[in-house]
């Protein structure tokens, strides 16, 4: 069942079209990631799926509900992580969780018990009474997501949650994340990291240029776009490098130029490996970001 | 245009908390300071001036400076205040992710301003009664009507936070409107100093009538009548708190 689903979905600034007729569906449990490059409409499509943003056209429904009807109550479910960081710079590290409960309605000695244990599992015991200008960034993003999950939300979104965490926090993270999708807990999750996706996403959508170009699980976009295996051949002289196109046409081998560099795709043909001198590497996501988002394959 | 539901109180209780975490640095500009305005228009100015009516000047501008002052309180919470936590801490953004919608946290920006009003203008009242000018024991319900016109001038300053442009934009509005209205609407000198037409104009800047009102429950003389002071805050209140909720919504979402 989908507990997240948009119809025609449209996001325009002026006359910049950011998010353009997306139509998608989440269902209840699983992670679904937005991955697109800067500028795709990632963030527009996630504040208006969040209530933040007022939709240009189109329709969104959360857990059942119209979200144009109901938006104080389906914002009750929903724990939002936003891109830029907007913590309360009035208040403390506590009193920005305990605030926040407030207006999720939770009672104050549950909302002190919630906030401490937040505090303890993103390592910011000791800055509890700092200002939010004496964290550093890493700190500042850590408390924006201790803050998301404040009121133990039904659906957890995520706008780029890593960037800037060092490595230990980033685990931490995504074993959290792990955690509660065990409970159930949706996910959807934007990010720029490509591991990232491929770690914890059950499915993940393309964004470019405001549409969703595919959607699908991790594995079966590299089988579908870019093949199990794959080369990454770099041609010493421009005549080794016609010699090789032209090898790669003789044998219908897909491939791409990437500057220099030939990249060919669906690899199976060990002989011609042999001949070409190149050893395949495995198919990634990131690959498949790469060739869904490159500007010349988009009409 | 969409209501604000009792959710407003949250944002009420954060801007109560930061309040009070910073109260020192925010108490003597609007307690200290109106002390002083009266103390030194009512005394060192009063001693030229004869005196309005068979009031000494001191008490008669006593409560013009408990309504202007309040009325100050709560236009800058919702000027300077609002537009700092709207653009450049982002706070409204954050809780807009919250059960809490646009409506709610305009609500709860309005009814702290005035709040802000009512405790700014008690304390100049308390002042005011330590130095024995406050003439009848009605002047217990001006607190209620502070509050009351610190609903209608925060939600005009609302209004005018919607369309700044920048935080300099303020300067307009406190330079050409308030500050003339403030020297105008009859704290200073009576109203009928000017000509009739002047007159009812000034009736419909908006603090001639809280002026008014508060000086008749100051000293306890009702006229003229202090409902029909009463009916045209309220008659603005409703104009201008609906005019903010529908612009203020346009500028926190986009
Ligand atoms: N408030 C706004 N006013 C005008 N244009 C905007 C606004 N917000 C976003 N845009 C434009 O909408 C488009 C999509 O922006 P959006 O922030 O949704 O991209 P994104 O996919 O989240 O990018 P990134 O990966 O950089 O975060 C961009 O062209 C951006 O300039
Ligand atoms: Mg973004």
């Amino acid at each position: 069942m989908a507990i997240i689903k948009t119809e025609n979905l449209t996001k325009k600034f002026r006359d910049l079209v950011a998010v353009d007729n997306v139509s998608m569906e989440i269902a209840d449990g699983e992670c679904f990631g937005l991955l697109g490059p800067n500028g795709a409409g990632k963030t527009s499509l996630i504040r208006m799926i969040t209530a933040i943003s007022p939709v240009t056209a189109g329709q969104v429904w959360v857990d059942g509900q119209d979200l144009a009807r109901h938006s104080r109550r389906v914002k009750a479910l929903l724990g939002v992580v936003p891109q830029t960081e907007n913590l309360d710079p009035d208040l403390t590290v506590l009193q920005n969780l305990l605030t926040f409960a407030r207006y999720f309605e939770i009672p104050r000695k549950e909302a002190m018990r919630r906030s401490l244990e937040a505090l303890r599992l993103f390592q910011l015991e000791e800055k509890r009474g700092s200002r939010i200008k004496a964290l550093s960034g890493g700190m500042k993003r850590r408390l924006l997501i201790a803050r998301g999950l404040i009121n133990q939300p039904k659906i957890l979104i995520l706008d780029e949650p890593t960037v800037g965490l060092d490595p230990q926090s980033r685990h931490l993270l995504w074993q959290k994340l792990r955690e509660l999708k065990a409970q159930g807990i949706t996910q959807l999750l934007c990010t720029q990291n490509m591991e990232e996706a491929a770690l914890l996403c059950d499915r993940v959508a393309i964004m470019h240029l405001g549409k969703i170009v595919v959607v699908d699980v991790p594995h079966n976009l590299i089988l579908k776009y870019v093949g199990e295996k794959l080369w990454e051949i770099e041609p010493s002289s421009p005549a080794e490098r016609e010699q090789i196109i032209r090898e790669l046409k003789n044998h219908h081998v897909e491939f791409e130029e990437v500057g220099l560099a030939i990249r060919a795709f669906h690899v199976d043909n060990d002989e011609l490996a042999h001949k070409l001198l190149v050893r395949p590497r495995q198919g990634t996501l990131e690959d498949v970001f790469f060739r869904l988002t490159s500007e010349s394959l988009v009409e | 245009m969409r209501m604000f539901s009792w959710r407003f109180i949250r944002l009420w209780q954060r801007n109560r908390d930061v309040f009070f975490r910073l109260w020192r640095s925010e108490l003597p500009g609007f307690t200290i300071e109106p002390v002083i305005v009266l103390l030194a228009f009512g005394v060192g100015l009063g001693t030229f001036v004869s005196g309005v009516g068979d009031q000494s000047y001191i008490v008669f501008i006593a409560p013009g400076i408990v309504a202007g002052y309040a009325m100050f309180a709560g236009i800058f919470e919702c000027t300077y205040g609002t537009y700092a936590r709207m653009e450049f801490q982002s706070t409204f953004d954050g809780i807009l992710a919250t059960p809490l919608n646009a409506e709610d946290i305009i609500a709860g920006e309005i009814f702290w301003g005035a709040t802000r009003a009512m405790l700014t203008g008690t304390a100049i009242l308390v002042a005011a009664a330590i130095f024995q000018l406050v003439q009848s024991p009605w002047a217990l319900l001006i607190p209620a009507v502070c509050f009351l016109q610190g609903i209608l001038f925060s939600a005009l300053a609302i209004v005018f936070t919607s369309y700044a442009p920048a935080i300099y934009s303020f300067n307009y509005f406190y330079t050409l409107f308030i500050n003339p209205m403030f020297f105008v609407s009859g704290a200073f000198f009576p109203l009928t100093n000017f000509p009739p037409f002047v007159q009812n104009l000034s009736w419909l800047a908006p603090l001639a009538p809280a002026i008014h009102l508060t000086r008749s429950l100051f000293i306890g003389k009702f006229e003229p009548n202090p409902f029909l002071s009463l009916g045209i805050i309220v008659a603005l209140t409703v104009i201008f708190f609906a005019w903010a909720l529908v612009a203020m919504r346009k500028r926190l979402t986009k």
